[in-house]
């Protein structure tokens, strides 16, 4: 009961706060970043150094008046901040954040569950949340959110099929689908798969750029041409919904990245033994760290970094990031057989 | 057997409100909705790999295809009289012969019972070793039918080539 019920649940309680609360702080974190990079203050009157902010727009988001649109379709208009929500926190099911330890003299696993086909799982609820964004836009029934909207699908469908030809080629290198087997066989061949699938971390890198809608690739919200993209007409909660999962989809990409290239909860080089010092430090520690590290490159990123254009975007996607993808499957599949 | 009877109710219901819906953008978000109640059945019966397929194909991929078209075309008008007959006609022909399919399917399963197939017949491993063992003539004919379907799309939309 205990360890079937009791335990299961409490995992799913932690992970979902860490990440809700992850998600305010990464707002706070993106402005302080950006102010820095602009040689700004950025935040400085909520708290010292203005670290309670995330708590004031909270507040200020939940009792903010949230209006629906008279056309607006009103239920799809409702359903479509949830669908958005959803897949990006159930993703976290299968990320393995540490190697089974014991807590109060009990063996615990530090993910919720190891399926079988833990990346398939990942690609499938990935691909469920391209639907908030569509529906946002029809729901919306108002002419930017719904370019927007189709500009968006559009944009995450392109470049779910590069990211997940990279895929492909790491579970050619892992020979798993499970997402603990493929921490697991980094630490078998002693080395993170970065090095290995040094192409295949760049496509995934720049795919999930784009698949968050993340700067360069922020064409969804590009304020100049579409006031604003598909939440245009959202307020109040309903648009910190989509708020919240643009993050918790930030986090989803870093923490799967994590896993699959940077060697999950591994100390870095797990081959070499002069730094078995490090394996003082706790494996959750280490999986927090790196992904930690992701998210602050997608701030610089984005403070650094111009806007593509639209034609750009797709062209890079469908003629230089797809065919590249390919090649890296074949390529490695040829050289799994023959090596 | 309760999960069973609970999803296949569930299904059943989404699909009667896919062919009830009176906005299409609503039918089609059944549909999607339909879908993944048949993802859980295939997950109840411990096919995961089957279950993450049946949602990337059929409820990530297809119906958002599907949503794209009916978003883009937006046709307001109503049928009217003579074509609503045909439509009704042809729809209840489909509807019969579909019928008469799985009542043939299900006389055939209950006079010559197929041998079941293995423990655990949804993971990747004993399903890709089938695919590309037994079944390796079929899987290639169908993919070569993806590709003459694919080309054909191309042409059809391209003006001149």
């Amino acid at each position: 009961m205990i360890a079937s019920v009791v335990i299961p649940l409490l995992k799913i309680l932690v992970v979902l706060n860490a990440v809700l609360v992850g998600v305010t702080f990464m707002v706070l974190l993106e402005r302080k970043v950006i102010a820095w990079t602009q040689a700004r203050l950025g935040p400085m009157r909520v708290g010292p150094y203005g670290v309670l902010q995330p708590v004031a727009d909270v507040v200020k988001l939940m009792i903010k008046e949230d209006i629906t649109p008279a056309k607006a379709d009103p239920w799809v208009f409702t359903l479509a901040p949830f669908v958005a929500l959803v897949p990006a926190l159930i993703v976290f099911a299968v990320i393995p954040f540490g190697p089974e330890v014991s807590i109060l003299g009990r063996p615990v696993t530090l993910y919720i569950t190891d399926l079988n086909v833990g990346l398939l799982y990942i690609v499938s609820v990935a691909s469920i949340g391209v639907y908030g964004i569509i529906l946002a836009g029809w729901a919306s029934n108002s002419k930017f959110p719904l370019l927007a909207g189709l500009r968006a699908s559009a944009q995450l469908i392109s470049y779910e099929v590069a990211v997940t030809m990279t895929l492909v080629s790491m579970i050619v290198s892992a020979g798993t689908l499970s997402m603990v087997g493929i921490v697991e066989a980094q630490q078998a061949q002693g080395v993170w798969y970065a090095f290995v699938q040094p192409l295949a971390f760049f496509i995934f890198f720049v795919g999930g750029l784009a698949e968050t809608n993340r700067a360069p690739f922020d064409m969804p919200e590009a304020e100049q041409e579409l006031t604003g993209g598909f939440h245009t007409e959202y307020s109040g909660m309903r648009f910190a919904l989509f708020f919240l999962a643009e993050y918790a989809n930030m986090i989803v990409v870093s923490s799967v990245a994590t896993t699959l290239f940077l060697g999950g909860w591994l100390r870095p080089f797990p081959n070499v033994a002069a730094l078995a010092f490090l394996g003082i430090v706790p494996g959750w520690m280490w999986f927090l760290a790196k992904t930690f590290v992701f998210l602050y490159i997608f701030l610089w990123v984005r403070a650094t970094l111009p806007r593509y254009r639209y034609d750009q975007l797709m062209r890079i996607g469908w003629k230089v990031l797809i065919p590249l993808a390919i090649a890296n499957v074949v390529v490695s599949a040829v050289l799994k057989v023959w090596l | 057997m309760i999960t069973f009877y609970l999803l296949g109710a569930l299904i059943l219901g989404f699909a009667l409100l896919v062919v009830t819906a009176r906005s299409t953008v609503h039918g089609i978000l059944f549909l999607v909705a339909d879908f993944l109640a048949v993802a859980l059945l295939y997950a109840a019966m411990n096919s995961m790999f089957v279950a993450a397929i049946q949602v990337l194909v059929y409820a990530g991929g297809i119906v958002v295809l599907y949503l794209f078209v009916v978003m883009l075309v937006n046709q307001k008008r109503v049928a009217h009289g003579e074509a609503v007959r045909r439509r009704n006609l042809i729809g209840s022909a489909l509807a019969v012969a579909l019928l008469a399919e799985i009542g043939a399917l299900a006389l055939h399963q209950t006079i010559r019972p197929v041998a079941t197939p293995g423990a655990s017949p949804g993971l990747v491993e004993p399903v890709a070793l089938a695919l590309f063992s037994d079944y390796i003539i079929p899987f290639e004919v169908a993919s070569m039918l993806l590709l003459v379907a694919m080309v054909g799309a191309i042409i059809l939309a391209r003006r001149e080539l």
